[in-house]
């Protein structure tokens, strides 16, 4: 079985329709790159799939481990192993970063009838994350987000994707806006979880990315549909001769004979 | 708009209590005088109504049409009844129907030169005092509230705190109302001096036993000489059957230091005037405040802050938090004297409301007749943020504990500049007991 298969995916926000047919299976164990254009869905599709209400979805399906996705509210989707990592993560304040994450946690856990973490085995458990990410300690005391940088902010994310320990993990342009040196930690942090049993769906606008987490199957995404599926060299091309060439070709196949 | 006028037959039951009063009350007459001036000029005001600009939004009439006896003297409450209120390591003064109960009170590590008493005893041991200061500050010219408390006051507490002395311990002020079958009026009164160079913590905690109606309307005067300090905090948390007209009244001079933060979570109609006035260079005043609603619960706040010397500070920020038909009103006015050059005032009042039936009415109110100063102000009103609610959810917090943390979190502001321990936690506990799955809330912060 697929970890993850949406088929002809359709959602909108604000009457405006922005997926428009999207078809995408994610087997365990892979890494999947989507990358594409400003604008042409792919926060949308991240966000449809961790379940933002602020979208409908119009047609389509998503079958998550043999259930139906779309059915699930956002935190059971969370519970049920989906994370995602935000583009643009959101200040709590007056919510410690350590403490949200164990109720985090703790609310996974019972899902899965799991007994909780008390604070000692969590503090532990922790610990052993933030050398993932090399997680500075104040940052754990800190409120949620609250006055980190940019870089911090999707340090935490993955971070918390360490914690939450996900089986499909989402990640929604985690690279943009990060130095090289954030971006290599944001990195390593995907690829020492990368395991038979995880998959991830990596969102991003640039190619370097690629050059440290590399993925098994790449697809661009332009107006709203996945046009184009390959390897990892695929990206490269993408490197090389931009989106232009791909949009382009689309229009010439749209638009009708003689125009 | 429609004005109301209040009818006499309201006026008139207050009136008799004054006569009632003055027939057996002895004390110098400086007092007498200023109960006489105050309950004369109660007489000339009247109830506030609707169609005035500083009650507009506040309708006292079930104040008005309630008839209120004077809070008799019933028997003092029993220490079990007191224990939830009584924080550990504080100097404490227990008021029950408006008069000092000092078998409930711990002065025992009252420091040596301190004074902290009833108002009534204070009246006799230390007359100066109360002459040089009560109802120096607290204005009842336009106030009917501040006039009537004036006028009918019967006990309250004292506390002075001479030169160079630093009070360690928080001085904890609980204030009850013991309502019974017929409605009763209490007028507690306040008054606290803070000499040069001196530093005291002031809690004033307002709670109710038992139940039914009541009035309770205090004063509370507040003198910080100069270059005092005072930290004081105000938790209101009475039962809903309470009506709750305050007026906390503020006057420094040079270099004084004072800050306080409002808590009201209790009362059916509250009203809190919250008057400051910087009456010396280089003073710094800081005054807070959280409120958190519910039900046809009504909250006002109404703010002056007045800077009459240069070089004054003054910060103002209040979070309030409303529930079903609930309503809040804050209104800020800074005044900046003619002279008053260099002031720099800050007002931020932000209210999050979490009920559509909810109102919240806010008013900045500047006037500045003072041309190098620095005064700004913001006032929102919204709803939380459904990106934020996302983001918790997404991380397997239900939707309803996201909500909480949330909302706690717009609080937390607050919540994290108290400085009594005792005092944050008793806020941190209501809101762990108030918001939905507060267990959640509780683990998570």
């Amino acid at each position: 079985m697929s970890m993850l298969e949406i088929k002809n995916l359709r959602a909108r926000a604000d009457e405006q329709e922005i997926l428009k047919g999207v078809d995408l299976t994610v087997e365990p164990g892979q890494v999947h790159a989507v990358m594409g254009p400003n604008g042409s869905g792919k926060s949308t599709l991240a966000r449809v799939l961790a379940g933002d209400e602020a979208y409908e979805v119009t047609a389509g399906s998503v079958t998550y481990r043999g259930q139906d996705l779309l059915e699930l509210d956002p935190e059971v989707r969370a519970r049920e192993g989906l994370f995602l990592a935000f583009q643009y993560p959101v200040e709590i304040p007056g919510v410690s970063n350590v403490y949200f994450l164990k109720a985090a946690l703790n609310a996974i856990r019972k899902h899965r009838e799991e007994s909780e973490m008390d604070a000692m085995e969590f503090l532990a458990y922790v610990r052993d994350k933030m050398k993932l990410v090399k997680m500075d300690e104040t940052l754990l005391q800190r409120p949620v987000n609250e006055g980190f940088s940019g870089g911090e902010k999707k340090r935490n994310e993955i971070f918390h994707m360490a914690v939450l320990d996900p089986v499909l993990a989402v990640l929604d342009e985690t690279d943009s806006g990060l130095d090289i040196d954030a971006l290599k930690i944001v990195a390593d942090g995907v690829n020492s979880l990368r395991s038979d049993e995880r998959a991830f769906v990596v969102i991003t606008h640039y190619q370097r990315l690629l050059q440290y987490i590399v993925p098994d199957v790449v697809h661009v995404m332009v107006d709203g549909r996945i046009v184009r599926s390959g390897g990892k060299e695929l990206a490269l091309e993408l490197e090389e001769r931009g989106y232009g060439w791909l949009e382009q070709e689309l229009a010439g196949v749209a638009a009708p004979a003689g125009a | 708009m429609a004005v109301t006028v209040t009818t006499p037959q309201a006026v008139e039951p207050y009136l008799a209590h004054f006569e009632r009063l003055r027939a057996h009350s002895t004390g110098p007459a400086e007092l007498a005088e200023l109960r006489q001036a105050a309950i004369e000029r109660f007489a000339e005001l009247g109830f506030p109504t609707l169609g005035q600009e500083e009650w507009r939004f506040t309708d006292v009439s079930p104040v008005t049409r309630t008839r209120f006896e004077l809070a008799p003297d019933t028997a003092p409450p029993a220490g079990a009844d007191v224990e939830p209120f009584s924080y550990p390591d504080c100097l404490r003064l227990v008021v029950a129907n408006g008069r000092l109960v000092p078998e409930l009170s711990d002065l025992a590590e009252l420091p040596d030169g301190v004074t902290a008493c009833g108002l009534a005893e204070a009246v006799a041991n230390h007359p100066g005092l109360v002459a040089d200061h009560l109802g120096r500050y607290a204005s009842f010219d336009s106030h009917p509230f501040v006039a009537l408390n004036t006028a009918l006051w019967s006990d309250g507490v004292l506390v002075h705190v001479p030169r160079n002395t630093v009070v360690e311990k928080p001085f904890n002020v609980v204030v009850l109302g013991q309502p019974g079958a017929e409605p009763v009026a209490l007028f507690p009164r306040l008054l606290v001096v803070a000499e040069e160079s001196s530093q005291l913590t002031l809690v004033e905690q307002y709670a109710t036993l038992g139940s039914g109606r009541y009035l309770a309307c205090p004063v509370t005067e507040i003198v910080a000489q100069a270059n005092a300090v005072v930290d004081h905090y105000k938790l209101q948390r009475e039962s809903i059957d309470a009506f709750h007209m305050a007026t906390f009244q503020i006057h420094q001079d040079r270099d004084s230091n004072v800050s306080s933060h409002s808590i009201s979570w209790g009362g059916g109609v509250v009203r809190n005037d919250v008057n400051a006035m910087l009456d010396g260079e280089g003073c710094e005043a800081t005054l807070n405040g959280l409120y958190m609603v519910e039900g046809e619960q009504l909250v006002d706040y109404h703010m002056r802050v007045e800077h009459a010397k240069p070089h004054c500070d003054s910060h103002e920020l209040f979070k309030g938090i409303l529930e079903g038909r609930s309503r809040s009103v804050f209104n800020g006015r800074i005044y900046v004297h003619p002279g008053a050059q260099k002031t720099d005032a800050k007002q931020t009042s932000r209210n999050l409301l979490l009920s559509p039936e909810a109102l919240c009415n806010a008013n900045p109110q500047l006037e500045i007749f003072a041309d190098d100063v620095k005064c700004t102000h913001g006032s929102t009103v919204g709803q939380l943020d459904e990106t934020a609610i996302f983001y918790l959810r997404s991380r397997g917090i239900g939707e309803e504990a996201a909500r909480s943390l949330l909302t706690y979190a717009f609080a937390a502001d607050i919540v994290e500049r108290i400085r009594v321990p005792q005092v944050r936690r008793e806020l941190e506990e209501f809101l762990f007991r108030r918001l939905p799955k507060g267990d959640i809330v509780r683990q998570a912060v």
